[in-house]
């Protein structure tokens, strides 16, 4: 099972180092990481595999969203079938 | 493999332009619960209710976590009550209260099927049931109540639409102290789908399985900020982008309907293709209208392109479904639709151009407030003129009126949450249409029914 983690607000040091340091807390294998920074804003797209988590994947989604307010950076973790049941047919 | 663009594309749509799963709704038989003992049949009603849908919210609320995506309505519809009124006798009411009171142990938000099928004649239970819906709708706050009084097949039963008419204003005068809110809770339908699951017309017909999940979405916001990046294309151009973007959010309604069916252990009915507005700004379908060119909905060329857009959102929808049902189409409920809202506040919607309207999209004269003085039988005369554009069309229509009971013109009712707020709006004709729906008998079912 494989969740798509998104990063996206102003740009900072250490961003993807705290994001990836929530991860591998949870035991979330990160398999791609994409990212960019226009203006100032930065935006990551991350693929992890939740099939091995420690904790529940809410517990993950929970640590992630504590992050993002505490970074000032908007973070939303979803299951990837949505994406794949929208964008493929 | 996913890109970005499409991440990004999805988390947009949910978090600025109000994409929302609207409904996740169980339909559930009660015809096994029938008793000829009215108590013991409630008590069954509440056994088999409350066993049913005991994880329904629950589940709700973890797909909306997993998947991120809002499920705004977690509800129930059900057998049409009149059918075990029939069986047992006594007052309906007390079915009413049951359901009131399952409806809270599980936590749902609505519970549709207060109901009665009569668009041929009356059966044992159905007047029974009927009259007693403007108490039932007074003494409950989650039940919802429906008649359907004609069909293409059928004809429109007459009588049905002279005590239709009545009722939807008594309902209203018993609820005169909380904005008449009985009124906005019954829905008058021809040609009613059995397997619709949004309020306040859902009831779970009787060739439905004895249990399904039936999932409605919604996203007018989404179609409008599409069209909004295309400013200047064509109509053509235009279907097709509504098309797309009805595709999208059905697809999710699919993966929400089926992921839900699974957890339930229920199977999985219809994706119900609609965009359903809500009073918050940016989820609203007369603002889709006036994206399209439309200065403000409700002026000349509102019906054409409220058609285009009820066909394009279905031609997209269908192929993002395995099973498509329920109403399927645009609604236009104007009092939980910020743009009809505005339009009927400046005058330039009526309840005329809305009746023209009705005859293109979903549904019908939905959530209009009307002034409190009109009479029953000018409210049985709108019914009769909606039933019959859907008898003629072949097509679902159905009236949902609140008459303002103290109210004049210009004055306003406030719902709250979904249901919205609104002004009442004018009649422009006050003559007489009682000898008319006095007359009672049914209108005969057209030529378009006999397509054997």
């Amino acid at each position: 099972m494989k969740a798509i983690i998104t990063v996206v607000g102003r740009d900072t040091v250490g961003i993807l180092a705290k994001v990836s340091a929530v991860c591998s807390d949870n035991n979330a294998n990160i398999i791609d990481v994409t990212q960019s920074v226009l203006k100032d804003i930065f935006t990551m797209v991350m693929l992890v595999d939740i099939s091995d988590l420690v904790s529940d994947f809410t517990d993950l989604q929970n640590a992630l969203y504590a992050l993002g307010d505490k970074i000032g950076m908007k973070i939303h973790v979803m299951h990837e079938d949505i994406f794949n049941s929208m964008h493929h047919i | 493999m996913l890109n970005t663009k499409d991440i990004l594309e999805t988390i947009r749509m949910i978090e600025n332009e109000n994409l929302d799963i609207r409904t996740i709704t169980m339909g559930l038989s009660l015809l096994d619960c029938a008793d000829s003992d009215i108590d013991r049949s409630c008590a069954k009603v509440y056994d088999k209710i409350t066993k049913c849908a005991a994880r329904l919210v629950p589940t709700g609320e973890e797909i909306e976590r997993t998947y991120g995506i809002p499920i705004i309505n977690k509800r129930i519809s059900v057998t049409p009550i009149a059918l075990l009124a029939a069986v047992s006798g006594g007052d309906p009411v007390k079915y009413a209260l049951t359901l009131e009171k399952a409806s809270q142990a599980v936590g749902v938000n609505f519970i549709g099927g207060y109901s009665a099928l009569v668009h041929k004649g009356f059966a044992a239970g159905d007047k029974e049931l009927i009259a007693s819906i403007p108490e039932a709708l007074a003494s409950t706050e989650h039940v919802c109540s429906s008649v359907n009084i004609g069909s293409t097949k059928a004809g429109i039963n007459m009588d049905a639409v002279k005590l239709m008419g009545e009722t939807v204003k008594r309902a209203a005068e018993l609820t005169k102290d909380n904005n008449c809110i009985g009124a906005a809770k019954l829905v008058v339908f021809c040609n009613a789908p059995e397997d619709n699951p949004f309020m306040a017309g859902a009831f779970h017909g009787i060739g439905e399985p004895d249990c399904v999940i039936n999932v409605g979405v919604s996203g007018p916001g989404v179609v409008r900020a599409a069209l909004a990046k295309n400013p200047d294309c064509d109509l053509t151009e235009v279907a097709d982008i509504i098309k797309k973007t009805a595709f999208k959010i059905t697809r999710m309604g699919q993966l929400v309907g089926t992921v839900a069916s699974e957890k339930l252990g229920v199977p999985f009915g219809i994706v119900d293709l609609s965009l359903a507005p809500t009073p918050a700004v940016g989820d609203s379908v007369a603002h889709i209208l006036e994206e399209m060119g439309l200065e403000i909905c409700g002026t000349h060329g509102t019906t054409a392109a409220l058609a285009m857009l009820n066909d394009a959102v279905k031609k997209g929808g269908v192929m993002a479904s395995s099973h498509v049902g329920g109403l399927s189409g645009a609604f236009i409920p104007v009092s939980e639709d910020a743009g009809m809202i505005h339009a009927a506040r400046t005058g330039d919607l009526s309840i005329e151009k809305l009746e023209a309207m009705t005859a293109v999209c979903s549904v019908g004269l939905d959530m209009i407030i009307i002034p409190g003085e009109t009479s029953a039988t000018t409210i049985s005369a709108i019914i009769a003129d909606e039933a019959a554009i859907g008898m003629v069309n072949s097509k679902t229509t159905a009236v949902r009126v609140i008459p303002a009971i103290g109210k004049k013109p210009g004055e306003e009712l406030e719902f709250g949450g979904l249901l919205g707020s609104g002004p009442i709006m004018a009649l422009h004709n006050d003559r007489s249409s009682e000898k008319f729906i006095s007359r009672g008998g049914r209108i005969p079912a057209p030529m378009q029914s006999l397509k054997n």
